[in-house]
């Protein structure tokens, strides 16, 4: 496809893109700058897309009346523990089946899958109820440990298909070099994985942190994380549109910017490799 | 140093027996080539004497010390993959100094090393790079450097030069040469392109199915192939092999003649003769191919390289008489 | 790599993994099959450990379940239809040279980033609102009376939620599919006098036939459980109860756990009907 194409034809493609892509893109957009209005430019009609008194206090209010940081602790916590403790379960199990494979790994890949396929519904109410025995419901170790477990399918597949890149003669080359098993992983294993792994990390965050059934389930207001404090916004009695948008734009901000980093892994990751 | 013994080894994947008890003994400072068509095991041998796999049964000793159960490491081997098998994320030095790290020599010793390898193997200007930085021509020969820096009793090479292009090839051949002449290790070299176990061997060991076929040295295996499949696969292009009427008149099933053994001539004062094909001008040579024989479908013909000769003409043809090959009924040479 | 030393020490490394995703699956599912044929009602003290497939039976023949069904196939069936037919169209565009592509692609992923709360209620509110709504506002400023989306149309209104969010994944993946496409391929069919529109529908759509089939199975399967869009918006009325809104509210809300638990089971089962397909995709490319 290294083929000259005019300027003119690159421009016209140019503007549809931009275009759509913009349209795409507006909501997110619209709340953004919402987020910076006051509440009855919110509502203005006809709406001003820039030409408004620009205030932060919207981001004020939401701060101040919601505890917004502590619900922003407790997405952390749960997106960010979910995520290591899968990882730290999941990067031995990949390891053995991208270089120990034997006759049954794929059956054992396969099955693993098949367990994130298992609708949430289907289990709702064991989870609820087991929750409640061991006394958990509500609070951060319990979502943990479940978020875990859904992506911890995915978080294996990652793993093995970045492992199975590393070419083996390397690993046979660091043998030979001399390197025991400690250095072999310390040297030439470690260092080669953790791109790999980096990539992990970040688009399992990034589920965790949108996951919204069972945080909104299991939750009411010790351990709830953002995807459940916005919920709570869509009570009419809640509702002002800035105050909304900010707290929204609060929500969204990160994962937008670790989102970035990650579009070539998304489809690594959510197509279990099946589209490289 | 660097001498190796193979006794009675073998190797199965599961029920399938790769490589039948074999029995070979490499001495110290030769050049061994293990070549045969893809397949026959000989990277099987290589990995069995460096230790990368477990050997099903025999024993392999290594200057009189049995390293049957020794790993890799311990072997004081040094190995050259195909894929060179360098690591991406160590600058060239690195990857060169690696070896010498893991042995636990003092950085100043190791510097001195590295240092002396790149100026054998012309890479003091790569030393900071990454390997992805670097030719493929370049990339051997940090694979090399890494192999020579811990002074191993042996080298292991595994096909090092298919993934270059012919013109590096050729050099890498060279380079390789020269390195066996100014170090006098003793080198194990896998290939399964018959010019390169010709050129660079001492001694050759043509390997079919796991199994020795003949080992000698590049002029015996060309002068007296122990059968019909060295007889095929030693040499360019390959031997004409004839069988029938021609072959009987030698008291044999099949006879052979290379194609350098077969003078071109007036075709009426020749025992054969036919008509050209293609025929192949490469300057020094022209390669006829002769059809119409009535001994094989093509008789390949070494010629002088500005003979006249084009395509449908008339050739005769003369084969070497001490030249001819004779191989009985089982493929075996006759004496 | 294979020396004796290292095998057992493999399964040991995947022990935790494989145990921690038995019991996963296995212990709530064998508890909600267990429920499943129970009369359970813990509201009202009731348990009746085995009353046969009467759950089943309620729940199959309940209005409320062929509603949701159909509820559930109209809503899968539409994002599905849109998005990945916006998804190549997308994809074919993004896959053009053009001016700041890398910002345009940002710009067309970013709404799978947005958590489906946010994007639920920015909808509802900054966009769909009947009174303050920017849609709301391009209708009146074209003269028209506005809409109210989640009222009038409120299924058509989630497709679209669900499908702005999912546009995305379709797009990247048919993307990655269109550039792993040989251009030589392309351009051999030019030079054999294929127009553009035959050159898409004979070359680049068979070419792009693996991955629109894997985006399809993939989101179907994350779709059969949408929850947090309806949670926030409609909560369940106006017709947009899903077969897993359903089971919710049994469940949860009216708290018939029997009941609940054999629409569950059927939940698992329709998904596992997908699942299989995706598997068998997937494992393919295993040997591959």
């Amino acid at each position: 496809m290294a083929r000259a194409v005019s300027s003119r034809a690159r421009l016209g493609w140019s503007a549809v893109a931009w275009v759509i892509g913009l349209l795409i893109f507006f909501p997110i957009l619209w709340t953004i700058l919402t987020s910076f209005k006051t509440e009855s430019e919110a509502i203005a009609s006809p709406p001003s897309l820039v030409f408004f008194d620009w205030t932060l206090e919207n981001y004020e209010v939401v701060q101040e009346r919601s505890n917004y940081a502590r619900f922003l602790w407790n997405s952390i916590v749960i997106a960010g523990g979910s995520t290591l403790l899968g990882v730290l379960i999941a990067v031995p199990a990949a390891w053995a089946m991208a270089f120990q494979p034997t006759r049954r790994t794929k059956d054992i890949l396969l099955w693993m899958l098949s367990t994130k396929m298992l609708p949430a519904v289907g289990v709702l109410y064991p989870i609820y109820l087991i929750c409640i025995r061991l006394g958990v419901l509500d609070s951060k170790i319990a979502l943990v440990v479940i978020l875990m477990l859904i992506n911890l399918p995915i978080i294996v597949w990652m793993l093995y298909t970045y492992f199975r890149e590393i070419p083996g003669e390397i690993l046979e080359a660091a043998r030979m070099d001399g390197a025991s098993l400690r250095s072999e992983i310390l040297y030439v294993l470690t260092p080669m994985a953790i791109p790999g792994i980096a990539s992990t990390v970040l688009l399992n965050f990034i589920l965790a942190w949108n996951e919204a059934f069972w945080t909104l389930n299991l939750t009411a207001v010790s351990a709830a994380p953002l995807t459940a404090f916005i919920a709570s916004y869509s009570s009419p009695e809640g509702l002002f549109f800035a105050k909304l948008s900010a707290a929204s734009t609060m929500a969204i901000a990160p994962i937008l910017i670790l989102g970035w980093f990650s579009q070539k892994q998304l489809v690594r990751g959510l197509t279990f490799g099946a589209v490289k | 140093m660097g001498q190796i013994t193979l006794n009675q080894i073998t190797k199965s994947f599961g029920e399938t027996q790769v490589i039948p008890p074999l029995d070979l003994r490499i001495e110290e400072g030769e050049f061994v080539v293990f070549v045969g068509p893809s397949g026959c095991g000989k990277s099987t041998l290589l990995r069995l004497i460096a230790g990368l796999e477990d050997v099903s049964s025999g024993h392999i000793e290594i200057d009189g010390r049995d390293v049957t159960d020794v790993p890799p490491a311990q072997r004081g081997l040094a190995m050259v993959f195909q894929s060179y098998a360098l690591y991406p994320h160590m600058s060239v030095r690195k990857n060169i100094a690696f070896p010498l790290r893991m042995a636990g020599m003092d950085e100043a010793e190791q510097k001195k090393r590295v240092e002396r390898a790149a100026t054998v193997l012309n890479l003091t200007d790569y030393l900071d790079r990454r390997p992805g930085q670097l030719s493929g021509g370049q990339r051997q020969r940090v694979a090399i450097g890494r192999a020579i820096v811990r002074e191993p009793a042996a080298f292991l090479f595994d096909e090092p030069l298919s993934n270059l292009d012919a013109a590096l090839r050729h050099g890498m051949r060279m380079e390789i040469g020269e390195l066996h002449q100014s170090l006098a290790t003793t080198m194990i070299y896998v290939t399964h392109d018959q010019v390169e176990a010709m050129t660079m061997a001492d001694k050759i060991v043509v390997l079919r199915a796991g199994v020795i076929e003949q080992v000698g040295s590049p002029l015996e295996l060309y002068r007296e192939p122990r059968n019909l499949f060295v007889a095929g696969f030693i040499g360019s292009p390959t031997m004409n092999l004839l069988t029938g009427p021609e072959a009987k008149k030698h008291d044999a099933t099949t006879i052979g003649v290379r194609p350098e053994h077969i003078e071109a001539g007036d075709p009426d004062a020749s025992p054969w003769s036919g008509t050209v094909g293609i025929s192949e001008h490469l300057g020094s040579d022209t390669f006829l191919h002769v059809h119409g024989t009535g001994l094989a479908e093509t008789i390949t013909v070494r010629a002088d390289g500005e003979v006249p000769l084009r395509h449908g003409d008339r050739v005769g043809l003369t084969p070497h008489p001490d030249r001819i090959h004779r191989f009985d009924a089982k493929g075996l040479r006759i004496a | 790599m294979a020396t004796k030393a290292s095998a057992s020490a493999a399964r040991l490394m995947m022990a935790p993994a494989v145990t921690l995703l038995l019991g996963w699956m296995l212990v709530p599912l064998v508890m909600t099959l267990y429920f499943s044929f129970a009369d359970y009602r813990p509201l009202r003290g009731a348990f009746e450990p085995w009353i046969g497939f009467e759950n089943y039976e309620r729940f199959v023949t309940s209005s409320s379940f062929w509603d949701a069904v159909t509820t559930t196939l109209t809503m899968v069936g539409g994002i599905l239809v849109i998005t990945v037919c916006f998804g190549i169209l997308l994809a074919l565009l993004l896959d053009k040279p053009i001016y700041g592509q890398g910002v345009v692609r940002i710009l067309v992923i970013a709404p799978f980033f947005v958590m489906p709360t946010v994007s639920a209620l920015v909808w509802k509110n900054m966009m769909m609102d009947p009174v303050n709504g920017i849609l709301s506002h391009v209708w009146r400023f074209f003269g028209a009376a506005p809409h109210d989306w989640l009222v009038q149309t409120p299924t058509l209104s989630i497709i679209l939620i669900v499908s702005w969010q999912w546009l995305p994944f379709a797009t990247l993946i048919l993307l990655t599919a269109i550039q792993s496409l040989d251009g030589e391929q392309l351009e051999a069919a030019e030079m054999d006098g294929a127009p553009p529109l035959k050159r898409f529908w004979f070359i680049i759509l068979p070419h792009l036939s693996r991955a629109i089939t894997i985006v399809i199975l993939i989101q179907t399967i994350f779709l059969l459980s949408i929850f947090a869009e309806i949670f926030v918006t409609t909560q369940g009325s106006f017709g947009t109860r899903t077969l897993t809104y359903l089971v919710y509210q049994r469940v949860l809300e009216s708290q018939n756990v029997g009941l609940g638990s054999a629409g569950g089971i059927i939940a698992v089962i329709l998904a596992n009907i997908v699942a299989i397909f995706l598997m068998r995709i997937v494992g393919k490319n295993l040997d591959a």
